[in-house]
């Protein structure tokens, strides 16, 4: 339809959305005043059962289990459906590109400076996810990013190891398998899928809550690999090369 | 005060999320449209945070600074270099 | 008053819809995506916001204060970071779109044919 019947039709529709929105908010309870129950027993609950601090990880990757897993693929899938649309045989065997690189150097030590701070704190993220807020997630992003700034602040050759197709992709395929692998050894030894066999070690050290590490460790390397994927397909892909009269302009 | 159970606090965190929201909307130009999204990544930050929800204020903190402005960059960079390229051979034509 | 966060998240979502559905350039009608996925993440740790709780982690804490539910913040944290690959995606398909007929205009594209 005409972009004037999409603007007549947009009127009326949102109104109806917001009357919808407005009969389900009055059936609300109140900000605050939280009934459901399984908030207040997983708070009860999941640190003497499993042995970890952060019950939001605990829910993550031990309650709620099988919905990561499902989000691991989504985010897989995309990834898939990126390098599918984006990856060009041919481009990645041109000549090496001519790239500008920073002449400021201020911003060059700062971006130094962040590439070690970030890559640190990443690290630190994920393997103290289930104890203190963090993660698999966070961390990964943040670690991958640190990588990106790499490229942002160094040159290009100095970034070419970690845009290496072959190494990326199976890498993001053993952290998203060994989610499903660790869930399987379970299923092989008698217990339901993704049950949490392993030992679980003191609540507050790294040594605790069994295959909720593995499982954070994992989604982690799946995450990261799978970002650093990400910036390689949109920024190998769309570097145009610099004409003459570009770098002149 | 009138706010119900809000706390006041939280309250300024919603209206600034709620004044947000059309900014990044009304922003036509996506090259500026990154960096107004990034703030409202932001102040989503610092709603989650007040609404004592630590993991997910850690997850939009690096995701609306590192995740989003990267791909809608590098996004709006091709489109501009390919539109340059266009142009050029329109012109030698 | 009470109501001010479910509120504010279906302004969000009508806001976010409003732009998508006026867009003239398929790249901001991706960022108007984001913004309406993020009145889902309002919406969510609104409703598992406990009055005067603290944030469900344990350490330092006594085990059995009250403390916000968890498992809305933990449907929210990885929403939040698989988001970003779905919007690469959808910037992929954008990208190709504009390879193919040359234009980011939504209504410039339908005429491409063959």
């Amino acid at each position: 339809m005409s972009r004037r019947m999409r603007m007549l039709v947009l009127g009326p529709a949102l109104l109806g959305l917001g009357a919808l929105f407005a009969w389900a908010i009055a059936g609300l309870p109140a900000f605050g005043d939280y009934r459901g129950p399984y908030g207040f027993v997983l708070n009860r609950v999941v640190v003497p059962l499993r042995h970890t601090t952060n019950v939001v990880m605990g829910t993550t990757f031990d309650v709620r289990g099988l919905d990561t897993m499902g989000e691991e693929f989504i985010l897989y899938a995309a990834i898939v459906g990126v390098t599918l649309l984006l990856r060009d045989e041919t481009r990645s065997r041109q000549a090496e590109r001519r790239t500008s690189r920073l002449d400021e150097d201020a911003v060059r030590l700062v971006g130094v400076a962040m590439i070690g701070g970030g890559l640190l704190v990443g690290l630190w993220l994920m393997a103290f996810g289930y104890i203190t807020p963090g993660g698999g997630f966070q961390g990964g992003v943040l670690a991958a990013g640190a990588v990106l700034l790499l490229y942002l602040v160094g040159s290009h050759r100095d970034y070419r190891p970690f845009r290496n197709e072959h190494f990326l992709d199976p890498l993001e395929a053993v952290g998203a398998g060994g989610y499903i692998i660790v869930g399987l050894a379970a299923l092989a030894s008698g217990t339901a899928f993704l049950t949490n066999l392993f030992g679980l070690g003191t609540t507050g050290t790294l040594v605790s809550s069994g295959s909720i590490a593995l499982l954070n460790w994992a989604s982690a390397l799946a995450v990261s690999c799978a970002m650093l994927l990400l910036f390689a397909e949109f920024l190998e892909t769309y570097v145009v090369p610099l004409e003459p009269e570009d770098a002149a302009s | 005060m009138l706010l119900g159970t809000l706390v006041p606090l939280q309250a300024v965190a919603f209206a600034l999320v709620a004044l947000g929201a059309p900014l990044v909307v009304l922003t036509r130009d996506p090259l500026r449209q990154a960096l107004v999204n990034g703030i409202y990544g932001v102040s989503l930050v610092c709603l989650f945070v007040v609404l004592q929800a630590a993991d997910p204020a850690l997850s939009m903190l690096v995701v609306s600074g590192i995740g989003y402005p990267l791909v809608i960059l590098a996004a709006v960079t091709r489109v501009r270099g390919h539109e340059r390229t266009e142009q050029k051979k329109d012109e030698k034509q | 008053m009470s109501y001010l966060p479910y509120v504010v998240a279906a302004w969000i979502c009508l806001v976010g819809i409003a732009g998508i559905a006026t867009s003239r350039n398929l790249i901001h009608l991706a960022v108007c995506l984001t913004v309406t996925q993020s009145s889902s993440y309002v919406l969510l740790l609104s409703v598992g916001y406990v009055k005067h709780g603290k944030a469900p982690i344990f350490i330092g804490t006594k085990v059995g204060s009250t403390a916000a539910d968890p498992v809305v913040q933990a449907l929210t944290l990885t929403d939040v970071v698989v988001s970003v690959a779905v919007i690469a995606l959808i910037l992929a398909l954008a990208l190709d779109a504009h390879r193919l007929s040359g234009s980011v205009d939504p209504d410039g594209i339908a005429d491409v044919s063959g």
